[in-house]
Order: structure tokens, then sequence, then C-alpha cells
């Protein structure tokens, strides 16, 4: 694949059909040819429509009309921004060029949106919650001896967070082994079953998780008279992870090449032999990525939990007896409902940072875990084989 | 991989036939299918479970209100006035609202992600994606309630003022600024946030696998980028776009949380999505399971059975467009 250097958005330029699909043989190896070039003009067109477009809508937004909020700022700009892009390239290009200029900043500007989201609401936050990580007593403490309006330094999420990690690790034993199995048996056994355990496995991962909650409450505490703890919220995290995983792995395990488990197969070797030393091995960093996400998925999810799990305001290190409190259902609580004070609001948001800073700490893992696809191999293990390559 | 089987060239005598291959299964396989089959099994012992504990759990409030419970909208426990006829729908609104955003969002995305973002951002990209997915829907919520929330109803206010004319949009005191807060319209844009990275990443795999030489023969007839999308890219997608579309769906419905932040509760159905107040039937679980009566949780597990069966079906119509749209690629893969 010849790379492309030129960033795509700009680069679309005025060079219409030149945007050929990459891996084009290049005739002459020594000059390397550059399939998207950055023009003068299309820059120029560019930064024109945006800057224009920026001036417009100050002046009418902030000046003439009297509309407020920043978010609407933004939509109006993009639109008009769009619309005098738009017109500024007709008048240099024809139909067709323009249409294709138009959509690639429309793309962009789609992924660009989604791109602020995904940074916004962590560093937003982050931001928010800061403050509250300042305090000793964020990290040591429960909330047994705080009330609505103590100041932050007492009381902590100390408890939530340690029934957050029990309830994911217990979910997390319970989940992996039944969707790592399920992924194994849909990918290597087959048959006529696979189809529909495949289709509601897929089902699964988009149902509501209110509902998990909903039925290991009616399980656990309305018919087996059990308690509300953290073993049952860990239970409802099973319900609503094993899916999640089962899909991911699914995906992993179709990835292993077939020739391999073909070259197993004619060593003599069985079948559980060739996907317990050959497929899951081969597929282990796709497998642990997979379940790394489940558990951020996990840690994550407050409408399951909130329904088996109790609230208190004191430690609770034992699962399986009691009310136990974590730190979603922290933030649930002492925000949606009992969010009177401005203290409480920012105990909520320092939670959320806990959260946030161990989602994100979960994502870098999954990421350095599976950075390369089954047969792929690592850098290191590239350098390795061409030292031996060249030594032969 | 071919399943006819080549018949030998027309001068074989008739007996020179494949001889069919018989593989001894041995035990320890018997042993390893055997127990995956099961785990296979759990999966929709689970969902049979859950279907089931809910169809038990709601047999009071059925019992108490009967048909009735479809088609009232009011939530009077004592008197047996309660059903789902404005919860329901009002959920629906909003996961059209969200969905309205997240398909054409989600899509471009996925196109950028695909097509135009150079080769050496895509992984960071699809891992952004990713991201996005496990980003905890209670801190969507926060970003909701004290970042969006308060920027946003001068654009509401704005539309209403502007585009009031369109019933849709209506909003009966349109000076006030109450009467955004909390509004089906609001909540549905906050949604479709959680809904993004489902279309994105799923309409995003079906995108790559549009075959390479029919994209190059667009290029080559002279099409630009984005004729070829339209012409090759497009085409091999559209039901895996579907189903990606079908899946956000069921998950907008049974969003929770962001919801649950955002509404302002009301019990009456109201096409005005900008006007203060919506409700679901996750939003009653969640909010009120825990504070009534025996008859009062069989009547949220009566709303979340009609949640589930209605995600449910739909996800899977969703998962069985997907497979299909799939299947091509699972046989290059092997």
């Amino acid at each position: 694949m010849v790379t492309q250097d030129a960033q795509s958005i700009a680069g679309a330029g005025a060079s219409p059909a030149g945007t050929a699909p990459a891996g084009t043989p290049t005739q002459d190896a020594d000059r390397k040819v550059r399939i998207v070039r950055v023009s003068m003009e299309g820059t120029a067109t560019l930064c024109g429509a945006a800057l224009g477009s920026l001036g417009l809508v100050w002046l009418l937004y902030e000046r003439v009309l009297p509309f407020t909020g920043a978010l609407g700022f933004w939509l109006c700009w993009y639109a008009v921004f769009m619309l005098l892009y738009a017109a500024m390239a007709r008048i240099q290009w024809d139909r067709r060029d323009v249409i294709n200029k138009v959509t690639t900043v429309a793309v962009s500007g789609a992924a660009v949106a989604v791109l602020a989201v995904v940074f916004g609401t962590d560093l937003y936050t982050l931001s928010r919650g800061l403050p509250s990580l300042f305090h000793v007593s964020y990290f040591t403490q429960s909330l047994a001896f705080a009330g609505p309006s103590s100041p932050l330094d007492i009381g902590g999420v100390a408890h939530a967070a340690i029934g957050t990690l029990e309830q994911i690790t217990l979910a997390t034993l319970f989940a992996v082994p039944l969707a790592v199995a399920t992924a194994v048996f849909l990918s290597e056994v087959g048959g006529r079953l696979a189809r529909p355990v495949r289709i509601i496995v897929e089902a699964m991962t988009a149902l509501p998780d209110i509902i998990a909650g909903l039925f290991i409450y009616a399980l656990f505490i309305l018919t087996l008279g059990m308690q509300k703890s953290g073993l049952a919220a860990a239970l409802a995290l099973t319900v609503t992870m094993m899916p999640i995983i089962a899909r991911a792995s699914e995906v992993v395990l179709r990835l292993v090449p077939g020739t391999l488990r073909e070259a197993s197969m004619a060593l003599g070797s069985s079948q559980w032999r060739t996907a317990w030393n050959v497929v899951l091995p081969t597929a282990r960093p796709g497998l642990a990525t997979a379940v790394v996400l489940g558990m951020a998925r996990g840690i994550g999810e407050t409408a399951p939990v909130l329904v088996v799990s109790g609230v208190t305001k004191e430690f609770n290190f034992n699962p399986l007896s009691g009310p136990q409190m974590s730190l979603p259902l922290f933030i649930w609580n002492y925000v949606h409902i009992e969010g009177v004070t401005p203290q409480y609001i920012a105990r909520g948001f320092g939670a959320g940072v806990a959260l946030v800073i161990i989602v994100l700490a979960l994502f870098t893992l999954a990421r350095k875990l599976g950075g390369t696809a089954p047969g792929e191999l690592s850098k290191r293990q590239r350098r390795q084989l061409a030292r031996q390559g060249a030594r032969v | 991989m071919a399943v006819a089987v080549t018949p030998g060239p027309p001068s074989a005598p008739s007996d020179d036939r494949p001889r069919t291959i018989v593989s001894p299964v041995s035990a320890g396989d018997r042993i390893f299918r055997g127990v995956l089959r099961a785990s296979g099994l759990t999966v929709l012992f689970i969902t049979g479970a859950i279907l089931l504990f809910l169809v038990l759990r709601s047999l009071t409030a059925f019992g108490a209100v009967g048909f009735r419970f479809f088609t009232t909208s009011t939530w009077f426990l004592s008197t047996n006035q309660f059903g789902i006829a404005a919860i329901l729908p009002l959920g629906i609104l909003i996961a059209i609202i969200a969905l309205v955003i997240a398909v054409p969002v989600g899509l471009a995305t996925a196109l950028f992600i695909s097509e135009y973002a150079p080769p050496r951002l895509r992984r960071t990209l699809i891992a952004l994606i990713d991201l996005m997915a496990a980003i905890p829907s209670i801190i969507v919520a926060l970003f909701a309630l004290y970042f969006v929330m308060p920027r946003f109803l001068g654009t509401c206010a704005w539309i209403a003022h502007h585009l009031g004319f369109i019933p849709f949009f209506h909003v009966s005191l349109p000076n006030a600024p109450a009467s955004y807060v909390g509004s089906t319209f609001i909540a549905g844009v906050m949604v479709s946030v959680m809904v993004i990275p489902i279309i994105t990443s799923l309409s995003r795999q079906v995108f790559s696998q549009a075959p390479q030489g029919e994209r190059e023969a667009a290029y080559a007839l002279g099409s630009t980028k984005w004729g070829m999308i339209r012409t090759v890219v497009f085409p091999y997608g559209r039901a895996g776009v579907i189903g990606a579309s079908m899946l956000g769906l069921g998950r907008a419905l049974g969003e929770t949380i962001v919801v649950s932040f955002i509404l302002t509760p009301v019990y009456l159905f109201n096409w005005h999505v900008l006007e203060a107040g919506g409700n679901s039937v996750t939003y009653m679980i969640a909010n009120y399971v825990l504070q009534q009566g025996a008859k009062g949780i069989s009547a949220l597990f009566a709303a979340g059975l009609v949640l589930f069966t209605m995600t449910l079906g739909i996800n899977t119509l969703a998962a069985i467009i997907i497979s299909r749209s799939r299947s091509g690629a699972t046989a290059s893969a092997d």
C-alpha cells in the first residue's frame, strides 16, 4: 500500500480523478507517487469558506438576531460553512467535482463531531470532578459520616470503588468462561444450533440493560427471597457482559486462518486439541481485548445494578451479603436521586472521574494486549525473523 | 468452498465416485463438543429465562387490568388505572429522534474511517469508536445534564420560535425558558450519543468488505471518490447498514440512565418534542421499581415485558439481516 501522505480533506484539492485507490503499482521505484495532492486552490477554498462562514454567523448570531446557546452557534456555523463551501467550489469546478468535495467535507465533519463528543464527555467529567481528588478522604473514606452538605474533606468514594472492583471481578469470572466457550462453539463446532445462538447473542448485545437488572431482581430477590447484594449486581452485570464478550470473541476466532486448523488436524490432533493448542493461543491477544473491552463496558453499567445491589453509605467488603455500593450507582444516587446539594453533585462528579479513569485504563490495556491481529507479527518478532532470514 | 461434487470425466467408469470420508470422532472430541454446545444453549436458556420471569411477575398486573394495560395512559395503581399507552410511544419517540441523528452521523463516521481516513489513522479511529461504546452511560448522562442541556436550550427556543408552525416543533409557551427543560428532543439527542458507536462500528465493517476490484473498476471508469462510494460501497453495505440501524433502534429503546437524568416525567402522549416532559418504560422502571408495592412492581414488570419482547424482536431481525450480509465474508475468511 502506498501511504497517503497528504491530509485527505484538504487534499481532495484540485485533483478530481486523482484519488485513485491505494496500491497502484509504481513503475519508477525511486520516485514515490503521491496519490492525493494538496493544491493551493483547494486549501484556500476550504479555509476561505470556514472563515467566511464564521464571520457571517458571528455577525448574524451574536449581533443581528437574538439567538443564544453555544451549540446553536456551531450548528449554524456548520450549515453556513457547507453552503458557502459548495458555492465557492461551484464557481471553480464542475458539478461532479463539487459533489465529491462537499461530501468529503460533510463526512469528515461528522467524524470530527463524533470525536469531539468522545473527548468532550470524558474531559468534561474529568475537569468537573478533579477538585474532589485533592482530598485524602476521597480515596480512603466511605460516606458513612458525611451528610448532604458536608464539605468534601469528609467522606469519599472508597466504598463504591471497592464494590465496583468486587462486582466486576465476579462478573468477569462468571461471564468469560461462558462467553469464550460460546464463541468457540460458534466458530469451531458450528452445526444447526450455531445459527440461532449467534443471532440471539447478537440480539442480546443491544438488549435494554435495565431488563438484566429486572431479571435478577425477579429471580433472586422476589422468587428466591435473597437480599440485595453485590453478588446479585455481579450476576446482573454477567447477563449484560456475556453477549458482548461472546460476540467480540467470535469475531476474533473467525480471523484465525483456517490453514492453521487444517495443519493441526493433518498432524492427527483431535478437534479439542486443535482448539486448545492452536486456535485459542493464536487468538489470545484478540480474546484478551474482547474480555477487557467487555469489562470496560460492564464497569460503567448502571441500569443493571441499580435495582439489585442496594444503596449504602458504609463499607461492605462482602459481596455475598448486604447492600454494596458501586461507582455508577454512587453517581446515580447522589446526583439523580438525592441531587439536592452542590456537595452531592461534586461528589458525583468525583466518582465520575474514578469511573472514567478506570474505563480509560482498561481501554489502554485492551489496545496494548490486542495490538496485533491473529497471525500478524509484532515489530520484535518481525525483526527476529529478518535476522534469522539474513543468517540463512 | 465449493460444495458441488465434480463428476469425473465422461470416459471414467461409473464406479469412480469420490469415496465418502468417515472421520472417527474420539470420546474427547465428543465431550468437547457437548460442553461447548451446552454453553451455547445457556445463552438461549438465559434469554428464555428472562422472558419467563418477566411473564410470571407481570401476571398480577395483567390480571388486574387485562388488555386495558395497552390503552391506558395514566399510572394510578390504587384505582387500577395504569398502562403504557403514553409511556411506550413517548419512549419510541425518543428512540426515533436518536436514530434520526445517529444514522446519518454514524454512517458518515463509518465512511470516513473506511474510505477517507489515511491508513495510519484508521486503527486509532476504530479504537476511539470502541472507546465511545465503552463510555459509561452515566458519564454521558452527567455530560448531558450539566454541559449540553444549559447550552442547548437556546437552540430549542430558536427552533420553537421559527419552526413552531410545524406541529412537531410546537411549544405552547414559547417565551418561558422552563418549557424547554427535560424535553423528549434533548433526551433523543443525547441518546444518539449511545447509539452512534453501534451504527458506526457495524457499518464500518460492512463498508470495508466492499470488494477492492470493483472499487478500482469504478475509479478506472473515471469515477470520483463519492461516485465510487455511491455505486460500490453503498450497494454492498446496504443490508449491513439496515441491520446496524435496527440494532441501534433496539439500543435506543433500552437506554435508561441518560433518559432518566434528562426527562421530566409526564403521563400524557405529546407529539411536541420540544416541550418539557417525556417518559419511557426504562425511565419508569429505573425510577419507581424500588418504591412500590407488589402491584406496582408487577405493573413495571409488565411494562418491562413489553419493552423486552419489542427490542428482542427488533434486535433478532437486525441480527438476521446482519448475519446474511456477513455470510459471504465468513466463507472467504476460512
